[in-house]
C-alpha cells in the first residue's frame, strides 16, 4: 500500500501528461501482481466494493473521533475521504503527561515528533502476517470484496489501524472511488504500453476483455505468456481516427465521402452472450444508453455515431447539447428514454458473425454493412449514407450547403483501406465545416496550467448586448502561438483592473477573433448563448472594442 | 486573588492591560504596545513605544522602520522583564520565529500567559518553546483542527532533497514565509548536510542577513538575480510564496514548485496553490501540540485568540477544561503558517 499511495500522491500534485505516464510506468513495472493490476484499476475507477460507501464511513469514524470535530474537520478539508485519512488515530501509545482524544505526548526539546512516535509504535505493536508490516493493496481488495454490509465497518476500521495517513488516504480513495488524480482509462493504458514496451493498439483490444487485475496482461506485457485469447468476448476494438483534410483535395475516385455527424463515435459490440457499448476512449457507457444496449441483438461489431432525437429537430437527429445531457449518468430515468431517446447511424461493419471484418476494404466492409444494418431494429439504428457527390468541388458546396445541425462536416474514407487502429496517413480524413467566427473584447484572464503557471493564459471574452453591456460569450485557452501568449500576458498585465484570486478583470479594450464550430442557447450564461470548442483565432489589435461584434449577431448563428 | 477580567480586556484589535495602560499585539497604532513577534499581523508600526526582545525589536526596525536605540522602546532578553502599574511583565521563548516570545503577566498573585504564535518542535533558528505555568492560558489556535499532525520535519526536509536529486536538471523553487519560514527550511537543509550555496528571491535577503547576525547560521546564500540561470540546475531556490507562480520565476531553469506550510497538509488546499511539491512545514504548533501543551500547562482558564478556534474549544469542552474565544480580528493566517 506505500507504493500505491506515494504514487497517487505524486500523480495528485503533478499536471503534466508525461510526468503522469512516467510515473505509472515506474511504478508498473516495479510492483509485483496482482498489487499493480489492482492500483491501475482502481486509478482508472474499475472497481466497485457496494458495501463500503461514504455515509459508512463517517458512522465508523463516529465510533472513534468525536463527531463535533469531524464535522468541522470535514467542513475544513472538503473531502470525506481525506478527512477521515487525516483523522483516524493512531494506535494509542505510552506517552507522559496523559492527554485524551487524538492527542499524544511530546517530549521537550527533543526531536520526537509526533507522527514519528506513532509510526514506530504501529510497526512494532503490529507484526504483520505479511512478515514486513506492509499491507499489500490485494490483501485490501480482498477484504472489501468480502465485506457485506454488516462486516464492512469493522473491516475497514482494521485496515486503516494498520495504515499511516497517507495509506489511509489510498485505502479509502480505492474504497470509495472518486480518486481525481486525472488518470483516464486511454493514460493508464498508456503508461502500460510505456512500461513494457508494447503497442498502445493492443493493450487497448485486450483491455476490456481481461478484469482486474490483469494478469494475463502483466504475463503478455513482459513476454511471460502468449498474447490472451479473446474469443467470445464483448472486447473494446480500437478506433480508426482520421487526419484533419488541410488545403488539400482528395480524387472522389479513391474516398468515398459521408457525413461527419455532431454526436459521439460509439462502438456496439455483442459477443459472448452480451451486448457492450464503448466511447472513443475505449471506456464502457453501456449503462448510459440501456436502450441501445437492449435493442442490438445480432452477433456483430458496429462502429457509428450515438445521437438523440430531439423534438425541436422534428425527430430528426438533435443538436450535441440534448445528447450531454445523457451523457455520463449511470442510470437513465424513464422520463429522459421517452425526451432523448438514443440511436446510432451505423457506418462500419468490424465484425459479424464471427468473422473479422476489419482486415477487408472499406468497399467491401460497406457491401456488408448494408447487407446488415437491415437485421437491426430501425427504431434504433440507421444507415450513415453515403454522399454521392459528382467531384471535389461538388461535394464541397454540398458541405457548405449543409444545415442540419447535427452536421459537422465530412468524412472522407479510402475505398480500398483496411480497418486499422489509431490514426493513419491518408487513410481517412474529417473535412469540418469551415468554423465560425466572431469579434469579442477580452474581460477575464486567467492563470494556466504547468508549463503556463506564471502565464495568464485563459480568456474570458464577451460580445456587446443591446444596451451596450459587455457580456461573456464564452472562454478560450488554445489557438495562440507562443510569441501571441507572451504579447496577451503581458497585455493582461499592463491592464489589469481588478484582482480576484487567480482571476484578472482587464480594461475591455482587447479585441480577440474568436473561431468556435458552433453555438447554442444556453440558460447558464447571462448572454444566452455558448460556444463549441471556442478558440482565439486572431489577435484584432486593430480593431476598437466598440466594433466588436453584438451578441444579436451571435444568437444568428445559433444551431 | 485579582479577577483576570478586572484587569486584562480582550478587544477585536489586541488585548489591553488595563493597569499598565499597555496593549499586547495590537493591530492598530497605540500609545505602549508589548509585542510578541515580528511577524504583520503582530507586530505593527506606529506604536508610542514598544516592548519586545531584542530580536524582535530588530526585526520591527528592518521591516517598518522601527527606531531601536530610541529610548522609549526597551529590548528584554529571555526571562527578564519589566514592571508597569504593579503588573510584571516578562519574555519566554515561544519557538515560533527569530525572537519570538510568551508574554507573562502577574498582577495582584494571578497569572497569565499569552503565547503570539508558537510551536513545540525544534527549530535550529530560534529558541524551544517554553512551559511557563500560569492560571490563564491564552493560545493561538492556527491548527486547531485535528486533521493538522505536521509530519517529523527531517522527513519532509528528506522530500526536498530528494526531489531536487531526482531531477537534476531542474531546480526546485521553495515558496516560504519570509520571515522565520525560509530561514527555518534553509536551516533544516543545513542540519541535514544540505552545503550547497541556496538560492533566494531579493525580498529575502535582508532578513537572512538579519538571522545571520543574531548568531543564525544559514550557510552560503546566493541572489537568484545574480545567477545564471543555468547555474542554478539540480539547487533549491527559496523565495515568498507570491513569487511562485509569478514572472519573477521565468528566470529559474524549469522549477519543480514547492511550498513549506502547514497547510500543505491538506490535499486540495496544496492543489488549489499549484503546488508540485507540498512540504508540510509549519511554525505553529499543529493539534497535538496545541492540545499536549495546554495540558502541561495545565491552566484554570484557556483563551483562544485565533486560528480554528472552535475546534480546540470542542476539545477543552471534552476534556472539561474551562476555555473561550477571544475573536481578536487581523490576524492573517494564510502564508505565515
Ligand atoms: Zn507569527
Ligand atoms: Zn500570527
Amino acid at each position: 500500500m506505500k507504493a500505491f499511495a506515494a504514487l497517487i500522491d505524486r500523480l495528485i500534485y503533478t499536471r503534466s501528461r508525461n510526468s503522469k505516464l512516467a510515473l505509472i510506468a515506474d511504478y508498473l513495472t516495479h510492483t509485483p501482481d496482482p498489487d499493480r493490476g489492482w492500483a491501475i484499476a482502481a486509478l482508472t475507477e474499475s472497481l466497485d466494493f457496494p458495501a463500503v460507501k461514504s455515509a459508512m464511513v463517517r458512522t465508523l469514524l463516529a465510533t472513534r473521533v468525536d463527531e463535533e470535530l469531524f464535522r468541522l474537520s470535514r467542513h475544513f478539508v472538503g473531502d470525506t475521504a481525506e478527512t477521515a485519512a487525516l483523522l483516524w488515530p493512531e494506535k494509542p501509545i505510552p506517552f507522559r503527561g496523559g492527554v485524551g482524544v487524538g492527542s499524544v505526548g511530546l517530549a521537550q526539546g527533543r526531536e520526537t515528533p509526533p507522527a514519528a512516535t506513532r509510526e514506530q509504535s504501529s510497526q512494532v505493536s503490529l507484526p504483520s502476517p505479511e512478515g514486513e508490516g506492509e499491507m499489500s493493496v490485494a490483501r485490501a481488495v480482498d477484504a472489501l470484496s468480502a465485506a457485506t454490509r454488516a462486516t464492512a465497518p469493522a473491516i475497514l476500521a482494521s485496515l486503516l489501524d494498520r495504515l499511516d495517513a497517507d495509506g489511509r488516504y489510498a485505502l479509502l480513495k480505492l474504497a470509495l472511488g472518486g480518486m481525481r488524480v486525472g488518470v483516464s482509462a486511454r493514460l493508464a493504458k498508456q503508461a502500460f504500453a510505456q512500461a513494457f514496451d508494447v503497442p498502445v493498439d493492443d493493450v487497448e483490444e485486450l483491455w476490456h476483455a481481461i478484469p482486474p487485475p490483469y494478469a494475463p496482461l502483466f504475463a503478455w506485457g513482459e513476454g511471460r505468456a502468449e498474447r490472451p485469447d479473446l474469443k467470445d468476448v464483448a472486447f473494446f476494438r480500437p478506433f480508426m481516427l482520421a487526419h484533419p483534410l488541410e488545403e488539400a483535395t482528395v480524387d472522389l475516385a479513391d474516398y468515398a465521402a459521408e457525413w461527419k455527424w455532431d454526436g459521439i463515435r460509439v462502438q456496439i459490440v455483442h459477443g459472448g452472450g452480451e451486448t457492450r457499448i464503448y466511447s472513443r476512449g475505449g471506456e464502457e457507457i453501456s449503462a448510459a444508453f440501456p436502450e441501445l444496449v437492449a435493442a442490438f441483438d445480432q452477433d456483430a461489431v458496429i462502429d457509428g455515431e450515438l445521437l438523440v432525437r430531439g423534438d425541436a429537430q422534428g425527430g430528426e437527429a438533435a443538436s450535441f447539447n440534448a445528447l450531454q445531457q445523457r451523457l455520463g449518468r449511470k442510470t437513465v430515468s424513464k422520463k429522459m428514454l421517452a425526451e432523448s431517446p438514443a440511436f446510432v447511424r451505423v457506418y462500419d461493419l468490424l465484425a459479424v458473425d464471427g468473422n473479422d471484418l476489419r482486415p477487408l476494404p472499406w468497399t467491401e466492409r460497406r457491401r456488408q454493412l448494408e447487407a446488415f444494418v437491415p437485421r437491426l431494429a430501425d427504431s434504433h439504428f440507421d444507415l450513415s449514407q453515403v454522399i454521392d457527390a459528382k467531384d471535389f468541388d461538388d461535394l464541397a458546396t454540398r458541405r457548405a450547403g449543409a444545415r442540419d445541425a447535427a452536421i459537422e462536416g465530412v468524412m472522407l474514407k479510402r475505398r480500398d483501406a483496411p480497418y486499422v487502429a489509431g490514426r493513419r496517413a491518408g487513410l481517412w480524413y474529417k473535412w469540418k465545416r469551415d468554423p465560425l467566427t466572431a469579434d469579442c473584447v477580452m474581460m477575464y484572464a486567467q492563470r494556466g496550467n504547468g508549463r503556463r503557471a506564471s502565464f495568464y493564459s485563459d480568456y474570458t471574452f464577451g460580445c456587446w448586448s443591446e444596451d451596450g453591456e459587455l457580456l461573456p460569450v464564452g472562454k478560450a485557452y488554445s489557438g495562440f502561438t507562443d510569441e501571441e501568449l507572451k504579447w496577451l500576458d503581458k497585455f493582461v498585465r499592463d491592464n489589469t483592473l481588478n484582482r480576484f484570486g487567480p482571476v484578472r478583470e482587464v480594461e475591455k479594450s482587447l479585441v480577440l477573433e474568436v473561431a468556435f464550430d458552433s453555438i447554442h442557447a444556453s440558460k447558464r450564461h447571462k448572454s444566452g448563448i455558448a460556444m463549441r470548442f471556442p478558440r482565439i483565432s486572431r489577435i484584432r489589435r486593430d480593431k476598437p472594442a466598440e466594433e466588436a461584434d453584438r451578441i444579436a449577431a451571435l444568437l444568428a448563428m445559433v444551431t | 486573588m485579582a479577577k483576570a477580567k478586572s484587569w486584562l480586556e480582550p478587544h477585536p484589535h489586541g488585548l489591553y492591560v488595563k493597569p499598565a495602560d499597555l496593549w499586547i499585539d495590537p493591530s492598530r497604532p497605540v500609545e505602549r504596545a508589548a509585542v510578541t513577534h515580528g511577524h504583520a499581523d503582530h507586530a505593527r508600526s506606529g506604536h508610542g513605544a514598544v516592548f519586545a526582545t531584542p530580536e524582535t525589536l530588530a526585526i520591527m526596525a528592518l521591516r517598518y522602520g522601527v527606531d531601536v536605540e530610541a529610548s522609549h522602546n526597551q529590548a528584554f532578553a529571555y526571562g527578564d522583564g519589566f514592571e508597569r502599574g504593579g503588573v510584571r511583565f516578562s519574555f519566554h521563548p515561544a519557538g515560533h520565529v527569530l525572537g519570538s516570545a510568551q508574554i507573562l503577566m502577574e498582577y495582584a498573585g494571578e497569572r497569565i500567559v499569552i503565547t503570539g504564535d508558537y510551536k513545540r518542535r525544534p527549530d535550529p533558528t530560534c529558541a524551544p518553546f517554553e512551559v511557563v505555568p500560569c492560571d490563564i492560558f491564552i493560545t493561538e489556535a492556527t491548527f486547531g483542527l485535528p486533521v493538522f499532525r505536521h509530519p517529523p520535519t527531517g522527513h519532509e526536509i528528506a522530500k526536498l532533497i530528494g526531489a531536487v536529486r531526482a531531477e537534476p536538471d531542474r531546480c526546485v523553487l521553495v515558496g516560504a514565509y519570509a520571515l522565520g519560514k525560509a530561514q527555518r527550511v534553509m536551516g533544516e537543509l543545513r542540519a541535514a548536510g544540505w552545503d550547497a550555496p541556496i538560492y533566494i528571491h531579493g525580498a529575502m535577503e535582508k532578513m537572512c542577513a538579519l538571522y545571520a547576525a543574531h548568531g543564525v547560521d544559514l550557510g552560503e546564500l546566493r541572489l537568484v538575480s545574480e545567477t545564471d540561470k543555468a547555474a542554478m540546475a539540480g539547487q533549491i531556490i527559496v523565495a515568498p510564496p507570491s513569487a511562485l507562480n509569478d514572472r519573477w520565476s521565468r528566470r529559474l531553469p524549469d522549477p519543480v514548485t514547492a511550498m513549506a506550510s502547514g497547510w500543505m497538509r491538506v490535499r486540495q488546499r496544496a492543489r488549489q496553490r499549484m503546488v508540485e511539491l507540498p512540504l508540510v512545514i509549519s511554525d505553529h504548533a499543529d493539534w497535538d501540540e496545541l492540545t499536549t501543551t495546554i495540558s502541561e500547562v495545565n491552566p484554570k482558564e484557556t483563551w483562544i485568540t485565533h486560528g480554528s478556534e472552535d475546534g480546540l474549544l470542542r476539545w477543552c469542552e471534552l476534556h472539561q477544561r474551562k476555555a473561550r474565544a477571544l475573536h481578536l480580528v487581523g490576524r492573517d493566517l494564510e502564508e505565515e503558517a
